[in-house]
C-alpha cells in the first residue's frame, strides 16, 4: 500500500507476530506496519472484524497492537525501537498482558 | 522528559504542540511566565506541522512553503525557555486548572495558574458503507505518513471527499511521484451559491491564489470525478470504491481509499473540563464558547487554535498569541508583552477569508448521515439502523442513545461518532443539533491505566468516600 | 412534538428510569393503558450509572423485611430475564453465580464479619447463607486475587446483569406493548380532580386514573403533591470502566465486576455532592488503587471512561412503597436497588397497583410513615 520515498534513515529491527520487519528510525509502529504491507493490525473485541490504522493521529484507536507484551497500545503514537516485539491484537485484550 | 521531572505547578500549562500551542508557549515563556507545553506525539508540530523537525521529506518543494513555516515556529518555542514535554498525554483538566498528564506510563497531576487548550482538530467522521475496512483511511492520516515517514501510497489510490486538504494532499503525493487513480469530489453543487457572498473576502485573503494553483496542479494529472454517494466495498479489506452521481453508479478497483470531508474541533478535553460548547451550523460542529481573548467561562482557561473553530494554521498562531498575551497580562502585568491589537487585525483577515471555504466545502448531508448497516460507532460497532430504531422508541438524545447502544463508550469516546449520532437524532426529531446536544464527556479523555489512576495523590476525604 | 393532547390512561408512571419502566412493563402486562413521563437526555439518571448488581448480601440490616423482599426478587430474576428475552429477543445476560465482598485488611474482614453477624441475628431475618472465607478459599473461586486480599464474604444468591441492556430492553418492550413514552415531560404539578389525576408538564397535561411516582430522588418533590412523603438523601457515586478484556472474573465482587462485554467496572464511592457531571479524581484514584490490590493483573489495563451518577437514596436506604390515603390511586415506588428489585417491581408491585392497592402484608414495612417522628413527650 505504501512505499518509502527515502531509504536514508537508519534501519530499526522489529518483529511483528514473530516476523522480522525492517523499520526505519522515525517510524511510528503504525507507519512501520503499513510500510511493510501489513494492512491489518487487530480484530475488534466486538465482532472480530479486521481493522487497520485509520487516522494516524491518536484519535481513532484502530491501530491498537501489543508492544513488548503490553496490549492496546496506539501504534501511531509509539516510535519504533530496535528489538521491539509487536503483536496483532485479536479481539479482547487479555488482562495482565 | 520524565513525569517525575515535572514541577507540581506552573504559571501556564499549554496543552498541544501544534501552531497555536507553540506560539502561545513561546510568547508566554519569553514574557517570563513559567510555562510547560505538553504534546502526546513523539515530536512537535501538531497535525499541520507534523514532523517539522524530523521529516525525511527533505525536498522542500514536495511539502510546500506553508508547511515549512512551521520550522521557525518550532525553533522559536524551543528557544523560548518554555519546558517542553513530548510523549505527554493530557488526560484530565478541571475547572480548578489541575492537569492530569501521563508520560511513559507515569501520571502526574500538575497545577496551573493559567491553561491554554490547543488540542486542535480532527477529521470529521465520514461514515460511508465499508469505512472500517483495512485499506480505508483518512486523507490526514496519509498526509501524516508522508510528512512523518516519507511514505507514499504505492497501489491503486483513490481520494474522496471535499475540502482543501484533499487537494493539498493530492498535490503533495503527485509531486513525490505517487500515482492517484482518481479524486472523487463530493462537494455539493449547491455550495457554490452559498459560498458566493463570501467570495470577495476570499479573494482578498491569501487563500485563493494558493487554492487555484493547487486545483490546477491536481486536475492536470488526476481524473476528478464528482459524486453524491460513496461506499468502500470489499470482503476483509478494500477492493473497490463504489460511487454515484445523480443515480449513475461506477466502481473503481482500489487498494487505498483516502477520505476527507473537513476537520472539526477535538472537543473531548474541553468538554470534559466543563467548557460550554455551542453548535455552529455553518461549520456543522460544536465549538467552545469564548470571549475575545479566547477565554472560556472557566477562570484562567482558554481554548485556541482549530479547537476554537477551524481557521487554519496562521489563525491558530495568532489565537495562541492573543491568549498568551492575556495570560501574561493577568499573571505578570508589568512584563513586556506584544500588543494584541496588531495580532487581532491579522486574525480577522484570516478568519474572514475562511467563510468562503466553510460554505464551499460544507459536506453533504447524505455523507454525514449514514443509513442501514453502515457503522456509526466504529469502536462499539453500532449501525445507523440501530440508532434510528432507538430514536423511534423515544430516545431523544445522545446520552440515552449511548446508554442503550454503547455508541460513544469505546476508547475514542465519541470522536468518530459523536457528531453523526447528534445529527442523526436531530434529523429524526426535526430539531437542531444545538437542542439535541452531545455526549457528556469526562476524564480520562485518553486512556490511562488502572495503575496510573491509582497512583495519583489521594486526599483523606477522597479515600473515605470509598473506604467506608 | 409539541401540542400533545390530553389523553386518558389507566396509570401514569412518573419517571422513565429502571424503577419506572419495570413497573410500567408490569402494568402493561396486566392490561393497563400506561403512560411513562420522563425528563430529557441530560436528566440525572441513576439508571445510567449503577453497578448492575442483583445483590442480596448485606441487605436488611435495620429492616429484616428488606432482606426477604430482596431475596424474593433475586429468586424471580431469572424468570424475569427469560420473559424479557422471549418478548424482545434481547438478552440482558443475568447471571447468578454468587458474589463477593472482599476485604483488603484484617480490620475490613472483621468489620464485615461483624456486620453480617448483626444482620443475621435480627429476628425474622431470612438466611441467605453468606459465609466468611479466608484468602485461600477466595482464591479457589477468584484465582487472580492479590495477596493483599485477606478474605471476604460470599453469598450464593448474589448476581449481576447488563443493566444498560436491561434499561434498553424494558424501553423496547414498553414500545412494543403500546405504552406511551413521553420524554421531556417533567412533571411540575399533580392535581386530583373528578376521580382522576392531572399531571401538569410544560408540554401537555396528562390525565390518568392512577399515578405512580417512580422518579427517584425527584419523588421528594412530587410525593407531597399526592399526600405522600418521600424523604431522600441523594449522594454521588463514581465508577471507573476499563477496556474490554477476555473473561477472567467469574463472580461479581460488590466493588468490581466484569461485564458480559468484557469491560471491568470498578466502584464504589459515596460523596455528598449532587452534581452528576462532576468527578473527583482522587475518588477514582482510590477505587483504582483498591482494584489493583484486589486484582493485580488490572494494573496495566486501560481505563477508557469514568462515570458518576446520583444514587436514589431514601432517608434510611430502604425502599419506599406507599399508597396515598388523601389521594386514592397515587403510589410511590422508590428505592436504591432498581436493578435488584426490578423483578419485584415488574412482577409483584405492578400487579398490586393494577388491581388497585398495595399488599401491606408484604410492603407495609416500606411505607414512608416509618419516617414520621413521634411528637416529643
Amino acid at each position: 500500500m505504501f512505499r518509502r520515498l527515502s531509504e536514508a534513515e537508519a534501519p530499526v529491527a522489529i518483529t511483528v507476530d514473530g516476523r522480522p520487519i525492517r523499520a526505519r528510525t522515525g517510524d511510528t509502529v503504525a507507519a512501520a506496519l503499513l510500510a511493510a504491507g501489513i494492512d491489518r493490525c487487530r480484530t475488534t473485541p466486538v465482532s472480530g472484524a479486521p481493522r487497520a490504522p485509520y487516522c494516524l493521529m491518536g484519535v481513532c484507536f484502530e491501530c491498537l497492537v501489543a508492544i513488548d507484551g503490553v496490549g492496546s497500545r496506539q501504534a501511531c503514537l509509539v516510535p519504533v525501537r530496535d528489538g521491539m516485539v509487536v503483536e496483532t491484537q485479536h479481539g479482547r485484550r487479555e488482562a495482565g498482558r | 522528559m520524565r513525569a517525575a521531572e515535572l514541577d507540581p505547578a506552573y504559571d501556564l500549562v499549554v496543552i498541544g504542540g501544534g501552531p497555536a500551542g507553540l506560539a502561545a508557549a513561546s510568547l508566554a515563556a519569553r514574557a517570563g511566565l513559567r510555562t510547560v507545553l505538553f504534546d502526546e506525539n513523539p515530536d512537535l508540530g501538531g497535525q499541520i506541522y507534523r514532523a517539522i523537525a524530523t521529516t525525511p521529506v527533505k525536498d522542500r518543494a514536495l511539502l510546500g512553503s506553508d508547511y515549512w513555516r512551521g520550522e521557525a515556529l518550532l525553533a522559536d518555542a524551543r528557544a523560548s525557555g518554555a519546558v517542553i514535554a513530548t510523549g505527554a498525554t493530557v488526560w484530565s483538566l478541571d475547572a480548578r486548572r489541575v492537569v492530569g498528564v501521563s508520560i511513559a506510563g507515569a501520571t502526574r497531576l500538575v497545577e496551573a495558574r493559567r491553561v491554554i487548550v490547543a488540542t486542535g482538530a480532527l477529521e470529521r467522521p465520514f461514515p460511508i458503507p465499508g469505512w472500517t475496512l483495512p485499506g480505508v483511511m483518512t486523507a490526514g492520516g496519509a498526509q501524516t505518513l508522508f510528512k512523518g515517514q516519507g511514505l507514499v501510497p504505492a497501489g491503486r489510490t483513490v481520494l474522496a471527499g471535499t475540502g482543501p486538504l484533499l487537494w493539498l494532499l493530492a498535490a503533495q503525493l503527485l509531486r513525490a511521484g505517487g500515482r492517484i487513480e482518481a479524486l472523487i469530489d463530493t462537494t455539493p453543487r449547491a455550495n457554490w451559491m452559498r459560498a458566493a457572498p463570501h467570495l470577495v473576502d476570499f479573494l482578498l485573503s491569501p487563500y485563493w491564489g494558493k487554492g487555484l494553483r493547487l486545483l490546477r496542479e491536481v486536475r492536470a494529472r488526476v481524473p476528478v470525478l464528482r459524486a453524491d454517494r460513496l461506499a468502500a466495498a470489499g470482503d476483509d479489506r478494500l477492493r473497490e470504491v463504489a460511487f454515484a452521481l445523480d443515480g449513475q453508479e461506477r466502481r473503481l478497483p482500489a487498494d487505498l481509499l483516502l477520505l476527507h470531508q473537513g476537520i472539526v474541533p477535538n472537543v473531548n478535553l474541553a468538554m470534559a473540563a466543563g467548557i460550554e460548547h455551542r453548535w455552529n451550523d455553518r461549520r456543522l460542529c460544536f465549538e467552545p464558547v469564548l470571549d475575545a481573548d479566547f477565554a472560556t467561562a472557566l477562570p484562567g482557561i482558554a481554548v485556541v487554535g482549530d479547537g476554537a473553530g477551524v481557521a487554519g494554521a496562521t489563525a491558530a498562531v495568532e489565537r495562541g498569541r492573543i491568549a498568551a498575551i492575556a495570560a501574561v497580562r493577568a499573571l505578570q502585568p508589568d512584563a513586556a508583552a506584544p500588543d494584541a491589537q496588531a495580532v487581532r487585525q491579522h486574525l480577522s483577515r484570516e478568519e474572514a477569508g475562511r467563510a468562503f471555504l466553510d460554505c464551499l466545502y460544507r459536506p453533504a448531508e447524505a455523507l454525514r448521515l449514514p443509513k442501514g448497516d453502515t457503522l456509526v460507532c466504529r469502536c462499539e460497532e453500532v449501525t445507523a439502523a440501530d440508532v434510528l430504531r432507538m430514536a423511534e422508541i423515544g430516545v431523544e438524545g445522545p446520552n440515552q442513545m449511548k446508554a442503550f447502544l454503547r455508541c460513544g463508550m469505546g476508547p475514542c469516546q465519541g470522536r468518530l461518532c459523536g457528531l453523526t449520532v447528534t445529527e442523526l437524532i436531530a434529523r429524526r426529531r426535526g430539531t437542531t443539533p444545538e437542542e439535541v446536544g452531545y455526549y457528556r464527556l469526562r476524564p480520562p479523555v485518553k486512556p490511562v491505566t488502572v495503575g496510573e489512576l491509582a497512583s495519583i495523590p489521594i486526599s483523606d476525604s477522597e479515600r473515605r468516600a470509598v473506604e467506608r | 412534538m409539541s401540542g400533545h393532547a390530553a389523553s386518558d390512561y389507566d396509570v401514569a408512571v412518573v419517571g422513565g428510569g429502571l424503577v419506572g419502566v419495570a413497573t410500567a412493563w408490569g402494568l402493561a402486562r396486566e392490561g393497563c393503558r400506561v403512560a411513562v413521563l420522563d425528563e430529557g437526555d441530560r436528566a440525572v439518571r441513576a439508571s445510567r450509572g449503577n453497578f448492575a448488581l442483583v445483590w442480596v448480601q448485606s441487605k436488611g440490616l435495620g429492616l429484616p423485611a428488606y432482606a426477604a423482599w430482596t431475596l424474593r426478587s433475586s429468586e424471580a430474576w431469572a424468570g424475569f430475564a427469560r420473559t424479557l428475552r422471549e418478548e424482545t429477543g434481547l438478552d440482558v445476560c443475568f447471571q447468578r453465580p454468587g458474589g463477593f465482598h472482599l476485604a483488603l485488611s484484617e480490620r475490613e474482614l472483621e468489620d464485615r464479619s461483624a456486620t453480617l453477624k448483626r444482620l443475621h441475628n435480627q429476628p425474622g431475618i431470612v438466611d441467605y447463607k453468606t459465609e466468611i472465607l479466608d484468602h485461600a478459599a477466595v482464591a479457589k473461586m477468584l484465582p487472580d486475587i492479590g495477596r493483599e486480599v485477606v478474605g471476604g464474604s460470599y453469598c450464593p444468591y448474589d448476581g449481576h446483569v447488563n443493566s444498560l441492556r436491561l434499561f434498553r430492553t424494558l424501553h423496547v418492550a414498553l414500545h412494543a406493548r403500546g405504552v406511551t413514552y413521553l420524554p421531556n415531560h417533567r412533571v411540575d404539578a399533580i392535581e386530583r380532580q373528578g376521580g382522576e389525576f392531572r399531571l401538569l408538564t410544560a408540554q401537555a397535561e396528562i390525565r390518568a386514573a392512577r399515578v405512580v411516582l417512580a422518579a427517584g430522588n425527584a419523588n421528594m418533590r412530587l410525593a407531597p403533591m399526592v399526600g405522600l412523603s418521600a424523604p431522600m438523601r441523594p449522594e454521588r457515586g463514581q465508577i471507573v470502566v476499563t477496556e474490554r478484556l477476555r473473561p477472567f472474573l467469574n463472580y461479581p465482587v460488590v466493588t468490581l465486576r466484569q461485564t458480559d462485554e468484557g469491560t471491568v467496572m470498578i466502584g464504589d464511592s459515596k460523596e455528598e455532592s449532587t452534581d452528576p457531571a462532576g468527578l473527583t479524581l482522587g475518588v477514582g484514584g482510590t477505587e483504582a488503587e483498591r482494584a489493583v490490590r484486589m486484582f493485580p493483573l488490572l494494573a496495566n489495563v486501560n481505563v477508557v471512561r469514568t462515570w458518576s451518577a446520583i444514587r436514589v437514596m431514601t432517608g434510611d436506604g430502604f425502599p419506599i412503597y406507599d399508597e396515598s390515603e388523601s389521594h386514592p390511586g397515587a403510589f410511590t415506588v422508590c428505592c436504591h436497588s432498581g436493578v435488584t428489585l426490578a423483578a419485584n417491581h415488574a412482577l409483584t408491585v405492578a400487579p398490586m397497583i393494577a388491581h388497585g392497592t398495595l399488599d401491606t402484608s408484604l410492603l407495609g414495612p416500606f411505607s414512608a410513615r416509618r419516617f414520621d417522628v413521634p411528637a416529643p413527650v
